[in-house]
């Protein structure tokens, strides 16, 4: 098994994703150690005018409740979050959300840059940035930023990945600290969450 | 990359506010600082040249509000918030006054005061009620006014309009002309448009109803709660609040004169002065 060399300084977990990324995402928190010690934030490009189901589908198997935050809710340890639907979700200074109904950037609202981007803002390299399969480059730029800011990039395998654009897209245009299967990545948090016991 | 750093934005933010008098100073900052870098890029401004020309060059002020200020919006958005409109919220201030009155705050290009109108006038009760729809932004104020939007936009909004089960055709509605949709003015004929600023405006008038969706999420909270006091002020007793499906007055001072109505579509009702 791959060691990682963590260390518990981090504080938020965020997940972008898109086509093919379903599975991975309900893997992952089906697979999350009870009581993560921190926040775990997803966008996930869903349908724009179905306010309703995704948070459920994703909670059946999950070990914690997923939910769609409201505008400046704040950040709570081991709660997951969802970017509700025909919103992009940043995160403020001040630990907080914010949504918004700006332009689609990417063709995308939610926007996975937008989310990524402000998290790499607000968290600078206390933050531990995870893109998973999809069929479009939204969450490459976020990545960059999340790189430039210190923290720590990882996308899944492309060859595990449904439609492999996603990740492609953001090894093109950053560093990535760990390139991981599904598998790998459900390893990495457990890891993660041992630095925090 | 184009970046701009926060002692940058509250600079821009102070010297609009000094010089021409708009407050900026407590609008969620990862939002204005988005708007800000996509003024930068539109124009190609460095943060320097930008508040240079904010400074020199009054007549700029407009074109830079119409673009920092959001004005994506789409017609019958949330079709099950219009349908709780049209069977519950309006029939219930129905039950006390014919005629009534509705406030649009931050109406953008009217896209919302449209759905509105046609709804009303599905109900047969258009004539009855008295709309007033503001917003900060002066050219969005004129794009509302004329009822003209870009036809692409109609396939979306026609999406909306059958799933919110509109008693008629959509493309009923308007006329095609020149790729876009026009409106007939007998839809508007109600409504007044009026420029108004939320955040440095005054109470000006008393309400049945009034919609401000996914306009307070650009402020802070602070500005959110100021803002909340402005909307119960401009509220009859028991007249309704909506705002946007995932906003919240859970924190805000006057949380508790209000009650929920609705949850899921975030449908307030004032039942305390």
């Amino acid at each position: 098994m791959k060691n990682f060399n963590l260390s518990n300084s981090y504080k938020a977990v965020v997940i972008g994703g898109s086509a093919g990324s379903f599975q991975g995402v309900v893997k992952i928190l089906a697979q999350l150690p009870k009581g993560f010690p921190l926040p775990i934030i997803m966008c996930l490009h869903r349908l724009k005018h179905v306010r309703n189901g995704f948070v459920e589908a994703l909670s059946i198997k999950s070990v914690v409740q997923v939910t769609e935050p409201n505008d400046k809710e704040t950040i709570k340890k081991g709660n997951v979050y969802l970017a509700p639907a025909n919103y992009h979700m940043s995160v403020e200074l001040g630990n907080h959300f914010a949504l918004s109904t700006e332009e689609m950037i990417n063709n995308s609202r939610p926007s996975i840059d937008i989310t990524l981007g402000t998290c790499a803002f607000a968290y600078k390299d206390k933050l531990i940035g995870i893109l998973l399969s999809g069929a479009n480059k939204d969450g490459a730029v976020g990545m960059k930023n999340i790189h430039e800011r210190g923290g720590l990039t990882i996308v899944q395998e492309p060859t595990e990945c449904m439609i492999d654009t996603m990740p492609r897209s953001a090894l093109a245009v950053t560093k990535i600290d760990h390139v991981l299967k599904v598998d790998q990545i459900v390893q990495f948090l457990k890891e993660l969450d041992n630095q925090y016991r | 990359m184009l970046d701009i750093d926060i002692n940058d934005l509250k600079r821009i933010s102070e010297l609009i506010y000094q010089k021409y008098n708009y407050d900026f100073r407590n609008y969620a900052m990862s939002s204005f600082k988005r708007r800000v870098l996509r003024i930068m890029e539109l124009k190609k401004l460095t943060v320097d040249t930008l508040i240079k020309k904010l400074n020199d060059n009054p007549a700029f002020i407009n074109e830079f509000l119409d673009e920092l200020t959001v004005n994506v919006t789409e017609m019958f958005r949330d079709p099950s918030f219009w349908r709780i409109m049209r069977e519950e919220i309006i029939p219930a201030i129905m039950l006390n006054h014919k005629q009534f009155k509705i406030w649009h705050a931050g109406c953008a290009s009217g896209e919302e005061v449209l759905s509105m109108s046609i709804m009303l006038k599905e109900m047969g009760i258009l004539q009855d009620v008295t709309m007033i729809a503001t917003d900060l932004d002066v050219n969005i104020l004129e794009r509302a006014k004329s009822g003209v939007y870009p036809l692409k936009n109609m396939e979306l909004n026609e999406k909306n309009y059958i799933r919110f089960q509109g008693t008629g055709s959509f493309k009923d509605y308007y006329r095609e002309e020149n790729g876009m949709a026009v409106f007939p003015k007998e839809l508007l004929m109600n409504v007044s448009f009026r420029r108004h600023d939320l955040v440095l405006g005054d109470v000006f008038n008393k309400f049945d109803l009034i919609l401000c969706r996914n306009v307070m999420i650009y402020f802070n909270q602070s500005l959110q709660n100021e803002v909340l006091k402005k909307f119960h002020e401009s509220l009859f007793k028991y007249g309704y609040l909506a705002i946007g499906s995932k906003e919240s007055l859970i924190w805000c001072d006057y949380s508790n004169r209000f009650i929920v109505v609705n949850n899921e579509e975030k449908i307030y009702k004032k039942i305390k002065d």
